[in-house]
């Protein structure tokens, strides 16, 4: 258990407290340093032949998904089972369970079956706290609505870190979609708590009201955007935004907004180009950028694990006393 | 009806049409106030009542309650909501026509008249309908629905968006000299905005609304009525802009009324923070700005009146995330406390004008007559104390609604006595 003591080490500087995990705005910058922290010390368990330690081993950890998700359920399935928890996926359709007291009548059900920690994806804004409240299980929120999606804003820090060996001080250009976006606000939280200087771009229509005093700065330009930044974060466009009339057409995005190799041009030699996915590729991205040197796309997805690890391993609490004299 | 004569001694008359607060002493007879004078001696048969300290005010009018009767009794009922109006200081209450059926003919208007008489704890006034079914297609027929006891018509809950039936309404209402309560919200803007846009929305990822949702519709209304000579009422104002544009109309002559919630003179898009679903209301609470112009048109009379848009919402139904809880809250049993501890504290408003923005003001645009305190008019009194302080708890209130986002908040000044055709229909000290 040689693994485990070490995240411990890291951790007596600061000690864990919180019951749950539901956004980066109510993290201290210390705390987020903890979580990188700690993902940084589990990273090199996925690498080893035998991927698992036993530092959740006994505790029950479920994946409780009111929304289709391929690529974070499964990085929650493998950081679970890495660390040797019991895990269980339940996927809900958005539309069986539409009603929020139906959503804490599972939650109760999942609590009496002594349930220590949910992992919770929902479309609305604020579940994961409004569960958070009323069960004595540990919550992670996995993305609500437009609010949060603390785990992917943190494996975008741990990324950033490797790549540029710091947070403090970098340029990152968020550009997209950032009204509808929780990895842009989980971003700016983590990114403006650790020191980085963050821009928002996209179309007055994707931009969220007097987003400007969360403290970044908002352009229109996207070409600005790219300029002297070190890293370009895309977001996804979707479908629904042209018919909410939010843009003109999926092409006049593309055109106006997307990031190709031109563009890409004008952008520092080693910037990262990053994508919380998944991709339209064509639409926010172009193909070459996407697979191009610049992108870190699949190394987002790698700290993802640990990122979750971290998670789960800090608000499964201290370790028990039987445990830490085994 | 006709009550025992009672001799309320001691206490200070607020007399919203004298615009005065006096020491007085108030004699009651035969369910009507007898006599007001700074001494009246106590004579054998009369029953003396002690209001030393307290404040004595015209018994309030809510111009815009929901008691759910029909339709969703698990929710509110004429007399759950008569017992929380009562215990808030009002006489008079008029229920909305979003029942299930809607309030948009005859029978139903007078079930829900009928069924306040039968509780008999306040005069049950309903707001009819101003299209069938609320469907906001074709007009209810507004002279059956006058007949049966509506004080007002409206589609309260969704506006009436079509341009050319909200100006037949007004011209059709002039006939029955009575108001077209408007709920103000351009439902393509606000679409699917669940509180105020703005940087709380934004932090939260939250679908806003904007204020201009309100203002819209206020300025084509304020239009059409300007056009039409018709009586428009809106209900309940959230954004200073509406009451700017209200403001402008009035000294324009435009025959305007309007309302204002005590939690939009109280509250900001501040207590949404938390995902907080006792904070989700429509229209949703918007800035100190607005707070702050809201309570400048309330003080400069454009807003005429208080109302409380009693919206009570079962306890599970509340408790769930927020794009899932109705919108609504439960606000006649906090509301003269609220109104106090948010007006009368800070230096806003005095108590004669608070009186007649609770009371005189409702009545006016209700067309009660004769509901003051001068010799003659039926005994309809509020006994307030205005030092009292008490901390709201939700678990106690009469409503059927357990939910307040004033829970646990300390206010100063509460009533304890109402009285209604000269009858003590609730004193808190029983």
């Amino acid at each position: 258990m040689a693994e485990a003591t070490i995240t411990r080490e890291h951790a007596q500087g600061l000690q864990w407290i919180k019951k749950d995990l539901l956004g980066l705005e109510e993290l201290s910058a210390e705390e987020i340093r903890l979580l990188l922290a700690t993902a940084e010390s589990f990273r090199e368990i996925s690498l080893r032949p035998i991927k698992k330690v036993p530092a959740l081993r006994g505790k029950t950890v479920v994946n409780l998904f009111f929304e289709p998700s391929t690529r974070t359920r499964t990085s929650f399935e493998l950081a679970a089972k890495r660390l040797s928890a019991d895990m269980m996926n339940i996927t809900a359709e958005a539309s069986s369970i539409t009603k929020g007291e139906t959503i804490l009548d599972t939650i109760r059900n999942l609590e009496a079956l002594k349930v220590d920690i949910l992992i919770i994806r929902h479309a609305a804004a604020g579940v994961p706290h409004t569960i958070a409240r009323q069960t004595s299980a540990s919550i992670i929120n996995a993305g609500d609505g437009a609010h949060e999606h603390p785990t992917q804003a943190l494996l975008d820090l741990l990324t950033m870190q490797q790549q540029k060996g710091r947070i403090e001080g970098l340029h990152v250009s968020i550009i997209g979609d950032i009204a509808h976006s929780r990895v842009a606000r989980s971003n700016l939280w983590g990114l403006t708590k650790l020191g980085a200087r963050v821009t928002l771009c996209g179309p007055p229509t994707l931009l969220p009201a007097q987003v400007e005093e969360l403290g970044a700065r908002v352009t229109w330009d996207v070409d600005e955007a790219i300029r002297g930044a070190d890293v370009l974060m895309l977001l996804r466009i979707q479908h629904e935004r042209q018919e909410a009339a939010l843009v003109p057409s999926l092409r006049e995005y593309r055109l106006r907004y997307g990031l190709d190799e031109a563009r890409l041009k004008s952008a520092k030699p080693d910037v990262l180009v990053m994508h919380p996915g998944p991709i339209n590729r064509g639409v926010e991205l172009d193909s070459y950028v996407a697979d191009g040197p610049n992108s870190v796309i699949l190394e987002q997805v790698t700290n993802g694990v640990a990122v979750r690890m971290a998670a789960l391993y800090l608000v499964s609490g201290p370790p028990k006393t039987e445990e830490a004299n085994a | 009806m006709s009550g025992a004569n009672l001799l309320i001694s001691g206490g200070t008359v607020v007399d919203p049409a004298a615009k005065r607060e006096v020491r007085a002493d108030v004699l009651i007879q035969d369910g009507r106030i007898r006599d007001i004078q700074p001494t009246i001696a106590s004579s054998n048969g009369l029953r003396r009542m002690d209001a030393a300290g307290k404040l004595i005010l015209p018994g309030f009018v809510d111009l815009h309650v929901h008691f759910r009767q029909p339709g969703r009794e698990d929710k509110e009922t004429v007399e759950t909501g008569s017992q929380a109006a009562v215990r808030g200081g009002f006489v008079a209450a008029c229920p909305m026509p979003n029942t299930s059926p809607v309030m948009d003919h005859r029978g139903a208007v007078e079930w829900v008249r009928q069924e306040g008489q039968r509780v008999g704890l306040i005069d049950v006034r309903p707001v009819g309908a101003l299209t069938r079914g609320q469907q906001g297609a074709e007009l209810t027929d507004f002279g059956e629905l006058f007949d049966a006891g509506c004080v007002a018509l409206s589609d309260d809950g969704k506006p009436l968006l079509n341009s050319l039936l909200m100006r037949r309404a007004l011209e059709y209402a002039r006939v029955f000299d009575r108001p077209v309560i408007q709920h103000a919200e351009d439902t393509c803007l606000s679409s699917g905005g669940v509180m105020h846009e703005g940087l709380v929305a934004t932090t939260l990822g939250l679908r806003g609304a904007p204020a201009e949702s309100e203002t819209v519709i206020i300025a084509r209304d304020l239009a059409l009525a300007e056009r039409t000579g018709g009586w428009l009422h809106v209900a309940h104002l959230s954004s200073a802009r509406s009451v700017e544009l209200i403001r402008q109309a009035k000294r324009r002559g435009v025959r305007v009324t309007c309302e204002v919630t005590p939690h939009h003179l109280s509250l900001t898009e501040e207590a949404v923070r938390g995902f907080n679903t006792l904070a989700k209301v429509n229209p949703p609470l918007r800035t100190e700005q607005d707070r702050l112009g809201l309570i400048e048109g309330l003080k400069d009379g454009t807003i005429d009146c208080i109302a409380t848009d009693h919206a009570p919402h079962t306890a599970w139904e509340k408790d769930a995330d927020f794009d899932s809880a109705p919108f609504g809250i439960a606000g006649l049993e906090t509301a003269l406390g609220v109104c106090a501890t948010a007006l009368i504290g800070p230096g806003h408003l005095t108590w004669s004008q608070l009186a007649d923005r609770l009371a005189a003001g409702p009545a006016r645009i209700a067309g009660l007559t004769d509901h003051g305190l001068a010799a003659g008019c039926p005994a309809h009194v509020a006994i307030v104390d205005p030092a009292a302080a008490w901390t709201v708890d939700p678990a106690a209130f009469a409503s059927k609604a357990k939910r307040s986002p004033f829970t646990g908040q300390r206010l100063t000044g509460r009533v304890t006595t109402v009285i209604r055709h000269g009858l003590v229909v609730w004193d808190a000290n029983a």
